[in-house]
């Protein structure tokens, strides 16, 4: 069996954060995933969106870690070259009533320290957002709200955690923990793993991990949340993140602008009891296209390209950061809803205390590899550049998917990298993601996944066993 | 920067029909440029037959079809083809950008004719709703995993929609020992050909739905089951009629869209064959959608021959002497 200091289950962006957090130290780390992709739980459907921190309770813990998340994350977004814009985001207020909630939404983020808030007239509306609904007359402006891919910024954290010596288990499911002699027996789908210091990251499932080790009072409550993504012929659609006005249980449907230039719509917000239930509906369709008309009224139904459903893993109101007393070592970091993402690395920053308050020594490496070489993607560079690289290296003019300009360059980095799965290739590179939604360009990805990973092209998966793309036989005759 | 008379961007039936006609009609500097690694485009995948009854009097299988004009093409000396090659970007005065493996290359075009035909509807314009498995693929895309590749991607097929491609692949999976459980189609009668209708449904005994609609796919890493709905003649649900299909895949057959996205972005409009800019011209598929290669081979010759006019006329010696003397 393997010992480490310090095992993370879950591989989402909070799990990659403390892992690369961590790695500063010398410390021996593993970090666990049950699927087959990093980030393909809670991770991949998250809408990108880095929050200023307004719409927290003053005092919550989440409103602190967020205000702190979103200044560190353009530092991080800078080693790791992940694309970080600081679009901005709008509140939108319809009458007297709102103005005065804005204000008081802006009194309580400043509280928090959210800096340069101020509230826009409808003037400045039409000016700087002409598609905005004219009914609108008056929106909080928090200028400091950006956007980031969610899943991008999960794979290059972990690749850089790898650098600095993180191991990483994909398909390695946890389905047991013991506490013997000061050290966490940890069963997986996989092999066996010992730690000092255990850390639930799990998302959906961190209380069923946390009820491994009896600790059971808390329990993850999924909202689901259905985005409907547009066409990005329309990404001037909006100079800004949307936002209306919050209700009681979520942000409300947003106009989202996105690192990949589709905007997205979205999200429902819905208690659900399945943890795996991220199926869309017409109804959630329907709810999310008359809320985002009364922001935006020209959005046609015609330009939506793809949808998708996410869980959030809610626990009560606020996240669950602690060391857990009644199993020494054990730190669960939970019900991270939004703004989870963008509190990331303030978490990370955080958990490292928590284990250095309960004794791991952090003794800092001789040498840590903070930055990473950006990943190259043809559709975010000028075509100028994109010529270099196709005379220092052919295979970039070799065009995969045509909708989304990725070279077959990309695809076999991607693979390199980590990606197991046409899906991992798709939230990797984007190949697949674009109009049409990989008809064109799947048998080439298949082949260079099968290539690269030395596979049959029948083993080849859409996302993990079990969703092969070509569904061979495997029962008996039986009729 | 390359300057060429002519460029056509696009390989299949359409760009090699506007080609041969381009070149019989006084045309001796033409470029053609194809994406993939072969001339013919999606007549590759069409290895069935019913292609070129019309124009060569004869049955064909897609590829033979596409095989005629390749065979032309290589007699032609004032026509280069380039294979691998995508373009990337066109601008209003007939710039062309194109990636090819080690090269990224522009051309100066007198004239352009677009000829980079359409997609496949997906099952997210139709707004199909329920969840993402595995085992949900585009008709084209299982026609080329089937005759291309030579995979069978699933044993039983729910088809929505009787489009062509549709119809001939409930055939192709019936003939290679899948099960096809239904064609799904909303309106009232088919979409498709009558021969099609013929040859690759009633021939092979697959039931068809008119009137009803798929309103929700199951399965959680594979397609596990389909909910069908009877709809009115608005389209609309009648309440009750709902009945589950069970199955592993499903295709997708719902329509086709000319992929314009290139002559969009240069702010391009079309009319007709020809477009709001002198000089550049769209043909095939790209154009508006056909039933039958035949017809897109007719209608390209046309615009070959538009675009050859088009540099003889005044407005092409206008756009010879801004493009400068002749290439060198």
């Amino acid at each position: 069996m393997k010992a480490y200091d310090v095992v993370i289950i879950g591989s989402g962006a909070i799990g990659t954060s403390i892992a690369r957090e961590l790695s500063r130290y010398r410390l021996r780390i593993a970090l666990l995933e049950k699927e087959e992709e990093l980030a393909f739980g809670v991770s991949k459907s998250n809408s990108g969106i880095i929050h200023p921190g307004t719409q927290n309770p003053p005092y919550s813990l989440k409103g602190r870690l967020c205000v702190q998340g979103n200044l560190l994350i353009r530092k991080i977004s800078k080693e790791l070259g992940v694309d970080f814009k600081e679009v901005g985001e709008l509140i939108v207020g319809f009458s007297e009533d709102d103005t005065r909630e804005l204000l008081r939404i802006k009194k309580e983020a400043e509280m928090l320290g959210v800096q340069g808030l101020r509230l826009v007239d409808s003037l400045w509306l039409k000016e700087n957002e002409p598609n905005l609904n004219r009914e609108a007359i008056g929106a909080l402006y928090a200028p400091s709200a950006g956007i980031i891919s969610p899943y991008r910024l999960v794979y290059d954290l972990a690749e850089n955690a790898v650098r600095n010596g993180v191991e990483i288990y994909n398909g390695t499911e946890a389905v047991g923990i013991t506490r013997t002699g000061g050290y966490f027996d940890v069963e997986t789908s996989r092999q066996m793993f010992k730690a000092r210091y255990l850390i639930n990251a799990a998302g959906l499932f961190a209380d069923d991990v946390s009820r491994m080790l009896g600790i059971d009072d808390f329990k993850i409550m999924p909202r689901k949340g259905e985005e409907f993504i547009l066409d990005r012929k329309k990404e001037n659609l909006t100079r800004r993140l949307i936002f209306p006005l919050p209700s009681r249980v979520s942000k409300g449907v947003l106009i989202i602008k996105t690192a990949d230039g589709n905007p997205m719509i979205g999200p429902t917000a819905e208690d659900v009891e399945d943890k795996q239930d991220t199926s869309t509906s017409d109804s959630g369709l329907n709810k999310i296209l008359l809320s985002a008309r009364r922001l935006v009224p020209s959005i046609n139904d015609k330009d939506i390209i793809a949808y998708f459903a996410g869980l959030r893993p809610a626990a009560g109101d606020d996240f669950i950061i602690r060391h857990e007393r009644k199993a020494p070592g054990f730190i669960n970091v939970a019900g991270m809803q939004s703004p989870g993402l963008t509190a990331s690395p303030a978490i990370a920053l955080l958990v490292c205390s928590i284990l250095r308050d309960n004794g791991l020594g952090l003794k800092k490496k001789f040498i840590f590899h903070a930055s990473r070489k950006k990943t190259v993607h043809l559709f975010a560079i000028p075509l100028s550049t994109a010529k270099k690289l196709i005379k220092k290296d052919p295979s970039y003019g070799d065009i995969v998917c045509r909708c989304e300009m990725v070279s077959a360059k990309e695809v076999r980095n991607a693979v390199r990298r980590g990606a197991r799965t046409m899906d991992g290739v798709k939230f990797r590179t984007r190949a697949q993601s674009g109009r049409c939604h990989g008809s064109f360009c799947a048998t080439r990805i298949m082949k260079i996944i099968a290539e690269e990973r030395k596979l049959s092209m029948m083993d080849i998966t859409k996302r993990g066993k079990g969703s092969e793309i070509i569904k061979g036989g495997g029962c008996l005759i039986s009729d | 920067m390359i300057k060429r008379d002519l460029v056509i961007v696009g390989g299949g039936p359409a760009g090699m029909a506007a080609a041969v006609s381009a070149y019989n009609s006084g045309l001796k500097d033409i470029l053609l440029l194809e994406r993939d690694q072969y001339l013919g485009g999606i007549l590759n995948q069409c290895i069935h037959t019913g292609f070129g009854i019309n124009y060569f009097k004869e049955i064909l299988t897609g590829p033979e079809y596409a095989d005629r004009f390749i065979e032309k093409l290589k007699n032609m000396p004032g026509i280069e083809v380039s294979l691998k090659s995508i373009v990337v970007k066109l601008t209003d005065d007939r710039i062309v950008t194109f990636l090819s493996p080690g090269r990224m290359e522009t051309v100066k075009a007198k004239a352009v004719i677009m000829a980079t035909g359409c997609r496949e509807k997906t099952r997210e314009m139709v707004h199909i709703q329920g969840t993402r498995p595995a085992g949900i693929f585009s008709a084209g895309l299982a026609q080329k995993l089937i005759n291309i590749e030579g995979l069978l991607p699933g044993r039983e097929v729910v088809v929505v929609g009787s489009g062509d491609i549709g119809l001939i692949m409930a055939r192709r999976f019936a003939l290679e020992g899948a099960k096809v459980k239904a064609i799904i189609e909303i309106q009232k009668e088919a979409r498709g050909l009558l021969r099609n209708m013929a040859q690759c449904v009633d021939d092979f005994e697959i039931p068809v739905y008119y009137s009803h609609k798929i309103s929700r796919i199951y399965g959680k890493d594979r397609v596990e089951k389909v909910s069908v709905l009877k709809v009115d003649d608005d389209f609309k649900e009648i309440p009750g009629s709902l009945f589950e299909i069970r199955c592993d895949t499903v295709l997708m057959s719902v329509g086709l869209i000319p992929e314009n996205e290139l002559i969009e972005a240069a702010g391009v409009e079309i009319k007709g064959s020809e477009t709001s800019i002198p000089g550049i011209f769209v043909c095939g598929n790209s154009f508006k959608i056909y039933d039958m290669v035949d017809a897109v081979t007719e209608d390209s010759f046309l615009t070959g021959r538009l675009a050859a006019q088009y540099l003889s006329g005044p407005a092409g010696r206008r756009a010879r002497r801004l493009t400068g003397p002749d290439k060198g």
